[in-house]
């Protein structure tokens, strides 16, 4: 190994850092998403505003930093999602796969483990992805949805809060190498 | 060529995951088609873990419930809703047929009537990315059919849009893909009622009448619902381009969508002439004490005398009390003036004024 690869700063060898998970948290995480976005709105509407599925194929593919590794956790989630909807199949997909892609695109180019960026990087997702899922709906398969830009904006830092939160009690989750 | 794809692999996947997940959008919209296996696979995983959330909920609800409520209380408040319920169900139908028939006969029509099945389901959870569309616990293994109407004793709810082996969905009528045929009661205006976050009535020409208040009742003309079911009344009424727009609040959610009926069998019911917000009376009021004279009726003369009868010999005595002459002209007579006791006349001055 050269001796470039040994100068790196200590905060440039956490922002390489790719942190590892058990299969069993990898699959059961977003299933338990998943299960939280079918339960949860009929009995507290209230929280039907988190889009959990969306913050949790955030958070894995900014963790795992891998590009491959993000499209393949956003489109399992996209479409596990659809599949529990009563749209078509790949709406979800399309829209998760794309977000896993350029958050996993993203985290190569910045300290995943900072708070804020965090929150920058959640709210910048859940804005993008609202957008798209209303694009591929409306333009693609002409339905007739809903696109507020205030409200997704306010619903955007609403689930970043909640995102660094959540994000800090799902990094206690990591496997120490 | 290596070089290339190893420079561009991340790329390639991205593309080759839109791309498979777009043929499959185009397949299903093409086709009008779904992938019902991965549906099945999907809700199969999901429901029986959500079906033990919502029995643990409802079980530690109830245990912290019972610390507050007398236990025997409890039951009783709970068989009391439910019959409450079903006399609600009965109710409705009993109003439908009262309105329509003879009353003694409608009593005995009703009775043999009440003739639709339901099958009774619980809302287990709503689907992902929609909040009109809700998960029951019944499917296909409780004889639930796609297109089968969800109601509630207040009214009508949604319908079944998928089955699966223990769970269906249920599109509910807020959804903006919801539609169905209405009518409204009093005026019989037909229409088609229309989801949304605002529930609506179209197709109702602005030449047709419709008032504020009226309900609207199913007009069971899509084959779904069946006619009779209470949908909702008219928040408010305004003409539009051509057709009126007419708001509707639903009456089947006034008590929560927790708990469903499914109907399996459907039966249609006549629409009532107008809505009966006024107790029904099913016999004639008593009749009045002999001797006893209503002031306003001084002229009636037997069991038989009508009440126009009655208006017509009070008005007859009276102008004769005033020496008027009906046919002839004169003097009018003040009508608002008492009746004098009989064989009196009423004096000149105080008769009327000269035309």
């Amino acid at each position: 190994m050269s001796a470039a690869s040994f100068s790196f700063s200590d905060s440039s060898r956490k922002k390489n850092r790719i942190a590892q998970f058990k299969w069993i948290t990898i699959a059961g995480i977003p299933l338990v998403a998943i299960l939280y976005q079918v339960y949860t709105p009929p009995f507290f509407s209230y929280l039907a505003y988190l889009e959990m599925p969306l913050l949790v194929t955030v958070y894995f593919a900014l963790m795992r930093r891998s590009p491959i590794l993000g499209v393949l956790i956003g489109m399992g989630i996209g479409l596990a999602q659809d599949s529990l909807s009563s749209n078509p199949l790949g709406m979800f997909g399309i829209a998760k796969t794309l977000v896993g892609y350029l958050v996993a695109w993203a985290s190569l180019r910045v300290d995943v483990d900072r708070s804020r960026i965090r929150l920058a990087l959640a709210f910048f997702f859940y804005v993008f992805h609202q957008w798209l899922y209303w694009f591929i709906g409306s333009s693609l398969l002409g339905q007739s949805l809903a696109f507020s830009f205030w409200q997704t904006l306010a619903l955007g830092a609403l689930n970043a809060l909640v995102a660094v939160p959540l994000y800090h009690i799902l990094d206690k989750l990591k496997v120490d190498q | 060529m290596d070089h290339f794809l190893n420079r561009y692999r991340n790329l390639g996947v991205l593309l080759v995951a839109v791309l498979v997940q777009l043929v499959l959008l185009a397949y299903q919209v093409r086709n009008d088609k779904e992938i019902r296996l991965i549906r099945v696979w999907s809700v199969g995983a999901v429901t029986p873990v959500a079906r033990v959330l919502e029995t643990i909920r409802s079980s530690t609800a109830n245990f912290f419930g019972s610390y507050v409520v007398v236990r025997d209380a409890r039951e009783e408040n709970k068989r009391l809703q439910h019959e409450l319920d079903e006399a609600r169900m009965e109710n409705a139908q009993l109003r439908t047929e009262l309105d329509t028939a003879g009353r003694a006969q409608a009593l005995t029509v009703f009775q043999a009537q009440t003739k639709m099945k339901f099958v009774a389901a619980r809302v287990i959870g709503n689907t992902t990315g929609s909040s009109t569309v809700m998960i029951v616990d019944r499917g296909a293994s409780d004889g639930i059919l796609p297109g089968m109407a969800v109601i509630t004793p207040a009214g009508i709810a949604g319908k079944v849009t998928k089955v699966f082996p223990g769970t269906s969905f249920v599109l509910l009528i807020t959804d903006p893909y919801f539609a169905a045929g209405v009518i409204s009661q009093r005026h019989r205006v037909l229409g088609t009622l229309q989801g949304g976050s605002t529930l609506t009535v179209q197709n109702v020409p602005n030449e047709q009448m419709v008032e504020q208040g009226e309900k609207f009742l199913t007009a069971g003309n899509e084959g779904i619902f069946p006619r009779g079911l209470p949908v909702g009344t008219a928040a408010a009424v305004r003409e539009g381009r051509g057709t009126k727009e007419i708001v509707i609040a639903p009456s089947g959610f006034d008590h929560g969508l927790e708990d469903v009926l499914i109907i399996t069998e459907g039966v249609h019911a006549a629409i009532p002439e107008e809505a009966l917000d006024v107790p029904i009376v099913l016999m004639p009021p008593a009749p009045p004490d002999p001797g006893t004279l209503n002031p306003l009726h001084p002229a009636a003369t037997g069991p038989m005398s009508t009440e126009a009868d009655r208006i017509t010999d009070y008005y007859r005595e009276l102008g004769k009390q005033a020496g008027y002459d009906y046919g002839r002209g004169g003097p009018v007579p003040n009508f608002n003036r008492p009746l004098a006791p009989a064989g009196t006349t009423q004096p000149k001055s105080e008769k009327g004024t000269k035309k």
